[in-house]
């Protein structure tokens, strides 16, 4: 395999990896867009949606796409219950109050699940055999396929939603300025519901392809692709979705090529580098605009 | 006796501690246009704001049409038929002009009354018509000022709550959004109308307040008010 092949196959791991990031990377900018904060309890909540589709695959006997769509209901429910018990509470406290609480429901998240399913890891059934395409010495697995099917799909579902629908109207309106979108008569509270929900299930259809992908599951298995996708998302721009997805693809891909070129060693180093720089450099992101903060 | 549309009743609305609102009461009538003037900070913003929603009273009743709404939330007030224009115009800029008009008609699902209501406020505001597919935040001052009242009027509110529609903009294009506000006026809408401009607002009023930190201090017929010693020393420039 020469050199070019080589960078093409990192090009396509990364994408694979990076499709990942970005299915969670949207959790956390929608929920950003909306009320304006960091949600550090999303990576557990691709936690949770992992093992829902593992026991409904392990327990329920269902095939891959049924349990994705049970995934996405149960933990698109436990979006809103979060938000409702969590942070609804808290909508005029001070942001910082928010941040502390968000981190209080990440370690619910873990621990909670640990209690019931043990810390243990568990291993996600195969679903998808050996199923793979090869372009001459390129490898194109069942995995990547599935990952990079289901990612497109639903990135086209969303921009529907977001961009065709009153609703997604609506949530763009409030993300923009909740006020005013009040005054129009939409229901704040509504919107940031199931923006929690559409986050949430996004997340898990993250966590059931990573338990396809790496056939490995544990319950602190979100702290780290939780962090990764919020540098993802600050990547981009944050309460950018277009910026999530590009910021996760891109990600992904830096990963890979560092993992394939350099040493897998310096993998997280370099997503963390990569969010210093952004911070240092530019702190909007790729989309973002440089404005002030308003106070 | 004229039909009273809107009722404040010694209300008091409070910003942490300090009391913004000290027991304001005020009426519109049904089809008046009804304008509270005042200086920077008297508390004109927060009376509208308070009667939308946005903002609760401690104490005090605003009813409107007989009913009582202070405790309802600011989307349940629009579907009343209370529509705002909020200070400073507050376009979502990132989207459409059309869209823009299409948030307006958020509460509404008829289709076809939509359509023809966006038509209406094409033929208001022409300009918007030219521009219904861009940006709204690439629109001028007074672009955004007519892209504000007409989404304002896509809900087909019955009172239009209008803050600071001079705000920033050229005398001539003040004089325009004026005569405006009389047409919305006399096609059946009824305006209540928060103003700096106390001569620009006099002038197309029917009824007018003087808000001075956070009291009713006058209050009277439009003319009365604008030929008023007091008012033309304190807001009408001598």
């Amino acid at each position: 395999m020469d050199f070019s092949e080589q960078f093409l196959q990192q090009l396509i791991n990364g994408l694979s990896l990076g499709s990942i990031y970005a299915l969670i990377a949207l959790g956390y900018t929608m929920i950003y867009g909306i009320i304006k904060l960091i949600n550090f309890a999303h990576g557990d909540v691709y936690m949770v949606g992992a093992y829902i589709g593992f026991f409904a695959i392990t327990q329920g006997g269902l095939g891959i796409f049924p349990a994705l769509v049970v995934s996405m209901l149960v933990t698109g429910i436990l979006g809103i219950v979060i938000e409702r018990l969590a942070y609804k509470p808290l909508r005029h406290a001070p942001r910082i109050s928010l941040l502390i609480t968000a981190i209080g429901v990440s370690f619910f998240l873990e621990y909670t699940s640990m209690y019931f399913v043990s810390p243990t890891p568990r291993t996600f059934p195969t679903l998808m055999g050996d199923v793979s395409i090869h372009v001459g010495d390129l490898i194109i697995n069942g995995q990547q396929l599935l990952i990079l099917g289901i990612t497109m799909v639903l990135m086209v579902i969303l921009t529907y939603i977001v961009h065709r629908t009153k609703i997604g109207k609506a949530m763009r309106a409030a993300s923009f300025d909740t006020e005013t979108a009040q005054l129009m008569g939409v229901d704040a509270d509504r919107v940031i519901s199931i923006t929690f929900c559409i986050g949430s299930a996004l997340a898990a259809v993250a966590g059931v392809l990573v338990g396809v992908y790496y056939n490995s599951i544990d319950p602190l298995m979100g702290i780290m692709p939780g962090l990764k996708a919020f540098v993802a998302a600050v990547l981009g721009g944050i309460g950018i979705l277009p910026g999530a997805v590009v910021g996760g693809l891109i990600l992904g891909v830096i990963e890979a090529l560092v993992a394939g070129f350099i040493s897998s060693t310096f993998r997280d180093a370099a997503a963390f580098a990569i969010l210093i720089l952004v911070l240092l450099f530019r702190p909007a992101g790729i989309f973002g605009k440089n404005t002030s903060e308003k106070v | 006796m004229a039909e009273s549309l809107l009722v404040i009743k010694d209300i008091n609305v409070y910003y942490g501690a300090i009391h913004a609102l000290k027991g304001v009461s005020l009426e519109v009538n049904k089809g008046e246009i009804v304008t509270l003037i005042g200086a920077n900070g008297a508390g004109k913003s927060t009376t509208l704001r308070t009667v939308s929603g946005l903002l609760r009273s401690k104490s005090g009743a605003i009813s409107f049409r007989g009913e009582n709404i202070a405790h309802l939330a600011a989307h349940e007030i629009v579907k009343k038929g209370i529509s705002q224009v909020p200070e400073g115009r507050r376009i979502f800029a990132e989207m459409t002009v059309m869209e823009n008009l299409e948030l307006g008609a958020f509460i509404r699902d008829d289709k076809e009354g939509i359509a023809e209501d966006i038509n209406m406020v094409f033929t208001r505001f022409p300009r918007l018509e030219e521009r219904k597919k861009q940006l709204a935040g690439t629109l001028s001052g007074g672009e955004q000022q007519m892209l504000a009242m007409g989404r304002a009027l896509m809900s087909r509110p019955q009172l239009l709550l209008l803050d600071e529609p001079s705000m920033g903009l050229a005398p001539l294009l003040i004089k325009e959004i004026f005569s405006i506000i009389q047409d919305i006026n006399r096609a059946g809408t009824t305006i209540l109308l928060v103003e700096q401009n106390a001569n620009m607002a006099l002038s197309i009023a029917h009824r007018a307040y003087v808000l001075e930190t956070g009291r009713i201090t006058l209050q009277g017929a439009a003319k009365t008010l604008a030929a008023s010693e007091e008012v033309r020393k304190a807001y009408l420039g001598g």
